[in-house]
């Protein structure tokens, strides 16, 4: 890819002490650097997560992953023992939770402000999207603390009086309405995901080509029917792509969650008992930790890793199995 | 309301410094950050003796005390000349500290374990400073201040047992009160905490099912209810369910007027949290610290004692590193467990008996 080029007269200006071989020789080998350096970090984090782990992984191995225990013991004798089953729980439920809620809001949102929005009305409202984005997590959770659990409160109430007695369902609002819980984690997450998931579906859903669009409508298509065959399905991969992106900063989130989820480590159904995340314990217990219990949280952290890891290469193949369905589609 | 203080204080602190640095004596006042402090104090040992009066110790530790710590600090610094830097980082990082030798002093709300002992890497001795309450905040709509509660309660109700505020174990100690059947909504701290440890104490003594069952320690298995991180994060799980109960300091919920309850102590009595009433529990306690300063005080004989309160404590190593650091931290010490108990009782903490002080007194003599 070097050696094609340089014979070739131009018509750039070029300092004339380098060639241009030179240069692309520089410009090639540089940003390889870079690129590498993202795969080093990412490798080097994950050795050092294993390194500090790695007392734990011996000594509870992969029962850590379904064990429910937290006990941290105060005499050397009896030994301490760890499990994260609870916390993935509450990673895994909290971020779905937010899922289920964010995505048919922010599919909505992109599908109005690209398709069907009038055009003095699609810049202001995109920018409001974007906005929310940018506002600090630890704000979502002092909104999510201050308003939110005390304007869910008389639903919570509600549901745990009068649903909890469905059968199946009932499971969902079992026990006492708690206000930090569950519901309330999910829902933050679920506005913090959206502007994610909107702007960049928003972005998937413009970048459809105009000749499509037409080629719906000049067959006849309603409005609804060009949007729902040809624009979503050649932009259905990238709209996986903005959940995803979505997914992954609902799995990691920790500021907005700790303040809102009630950290008790739960992992029964009811939606109205308070539960944790992965992120909430690291960030409620790091700071005073040692020793063993240090070690269980790094393990915590792997698991974390090693969580965010997975969605990501099913993310991947998820896409490019759909882009190689779809002729024409926008890749991410 | 802390966090202010905390801010005004180390404001105060770096003003001060700011002038001392004015006044010439650069080589020490250049450390003022605790990025730099943290590695300093171990290593820049040398030269401390030949430059004049301008010892600098470093603590890291419990943030219970540190208002008060701040405030001695500050004073100290104006009356001898001594810059003490703290961090106040939590009771388990300022032992962490201490054991890495990164400090001159470690605090910390729960004395040593015997885990944490046998890490350090030479012989400390534990010191008492103050006395602190813990009392239980409550949101119960219609529900008068100053509920009457026992011990037994507290404990069914962190158990899970009681479930509602009707209940014959709270009603029974509060006749004359009608309390609604709304559910107790439990709020605990989900960090490791000297606070924890002293409510977990108190509800050990007072409750056999809550020591078979979970124990006492600054972070235990909760059978129940909602983990909130910090004073702050329990205040506000009690103050947005209706129904709330959590424990918080006594000068937490002072200051930010959340309704607590009297709590029935050893004699019988119901007793509400002050200041003189969690001096009185110390007092009653004496036996016990006389033969362990580093003995739980809580749930201590005595009428007018108020049954949650713990001491909170200074880790120092027996031989120091640094003769002239010893010898200066030795001097403040003694400061701190005589002139310093003054300041106590303003920041809603309670001096120490003169008994216990004279004690501390005798072990800081014995340091090297």
């Amino acid at each position: 890819m070097i050696a094609s080029q340089p014979e070739k007269p131009s018509l750039f200006k070029r300092n004339s002490k380098l060639d241009a071989r030179t240069t692309d020789g520089i410009f090639y080998w540089s940003t390889f650097a870079f690129a590498a350096l993202i795969l080093i970090l990412v490798a080097w984090l994950g050795v050092q997560l294993y390194a500090a782990a790695s007392p734990s992984v011996k000594q509870f191995g992969l029962g850590f992953l379904t064990s429910s225990v937290w006990k941290t013991s105060d005499d050397p004798i009896s030994p301490d023992t760890y499990g994260a089953w609870p916390y993935i729980y509450g990673t895994l439920v909290s971020s779905f939770l937010a899922l289920l809620l964010a995505v048919p809001i922010g599919l909505g949102t992109a599908i109005y402000l690209a398709e069907l929005a009038p055009k003095w009305l699609r810049t202001p409202m995109s920018f409001m999207v974007e906005l929310l984005a940018a506002v600090p997590s630890v704000v979502y959770g002092l909104w999510g603390r201050l308003v939110l659990i005390p304007a869910i409160m008389p639903l919570q109430t509600w549901l745990s009086e009068h649903a909890s007695s469905i059968p199946v369902v009932g499971r969902l609002f079992s026990g006492s309405a708690t206000g930090q819980s569950m519901m309330a984690a999910g829902l933050v997450l679920a506005i913090m995901v959206l502007p994610f998931i909107s702007a960049v579906s928003r972005e998937v859903i413009k970048a459809v080509p105009p000749t499509q669009r037409e080629a719906a409508f000049g067959l006849g298509a309603t409005h609804w029917e060009a949007i729902k065959g040809p624009i979503l399905r050649s932009s259905r991969s990238g709209i996986i792509g903005a959940i995803i992106l979505g997914l992954a900063r609902a799995l990691g989130e920790t500021m907005a969650i700790t303040m809102v989820i009630g950290n008790a480590p739960s992992a029964d159904f009811s939606l109205l008992s308070p539960a944790a995340t992965l992120s909430s314990k690291l960030a409620v217990e790091f700071a005073e930790a040692s020793g063993g219990q240090q070690s269980a949280l790094m393990y915590l952290a792997l698991v974390l890793f090693g969580i965010t890891i997975v969605v990501n290469a099913f993310a991947r193949l998820l896409i490019w199995n759909m882009s190689r369905q779809v002729k024409g589609a926008v890749r991410l | 309301m802390i966090l202010q203080r905390l801010c005004v204080a180390g404001a105060a602190l770096c003003f001060a410094a700011a002038l001392a640095g004015c006044g010439g004596n650069t080589a020490e006042t250049g450390n003022t950050t605790p990025s730099t402090n943290e590695a300093a104090p171990s290593t820049s040992s040398d030269s401390a003796p030949s430059t004049e009066g301008a010892t600098s110790l470093a603590g890291a530790g419990a943030t219970f005390p540190a208002p008060l710590y701040t405030k001695w600090f500050d004073t100290y610094n104006k009356a001898k000349n001594v810059k003490i830097d703290y961090q106040s980082v939590g009771s388990g990082a300022g032992i962490k500290q201490l054991t890495a030798q990164t400090v001159d002093f470690g605090a910390s709300d729960a004395p040593l374990n015997d885990k944490e002992k046998g890490a350090l890497p030479a012989p400390a001795v534990t010191l008492p400073t103050v006395a602190g309450a813990v009392v239980l905040a409550y949101n119960v709509p219609g529900a008068p201040k100053n509920l009457k509660m026992t011990g037994d309660a507290i404990a069914k109700i962190y158990l899970g047992t009681v479930k509602t505020w009707n209940d014959p174990a709270i009603a029974a100690s509060n006749p004359g009160v009608t309390l609604p059947a709304t559910k107790i909504n439990v709020a605990h701290r989900s960090d490791g905490s000297g606070t924890s440890y002293i409510f977990t104490n108190f509800l050990a003594s007072a409750s056999n099912d809550w020591k078979t069952k979970v124990g006492a320690g600054k972070s235990v298995d909760w059978p129940t209810g909602i983990g909130g991180k910090g004073n702050d994060g329990v205040a506000s799980a009690v103050k947005s369910a209706p129904g709330g109960i959590g424990y918080v300091e006594l000068a937490y919920a002072k200051q930010n007027g959340l309704p607590y309850a009297s709590v029935q102590n050893k004699d019988g009595q119901f007793v509400e949290p002050t200041v003189d009433a969690t001096t009185a529990t110390a007092e009653g306690a004496l036996a016990d610290v006389q033969k362990d300063v580093t003995a739980p005080i809580a749930n201590a004989a005595g009428a007018k004692a108020y049954p949650i309160a713990g001491f909170t404590y200074l880790m120092v190593y027996q031989t120091p590193k640094n003769a002239a650091k010893g010898a200066a931290l030795k001097e403040f010490l003694k400061w701190a467990m005589t002139d310093g108990q003054k300041d106590a009782a303003a920041l809603d903490y309670a001096p120490l008996p003169k008994s216990v002080a004279d004690l501390n007194l005798k072990t800081i003599d014995g340091l090297k």
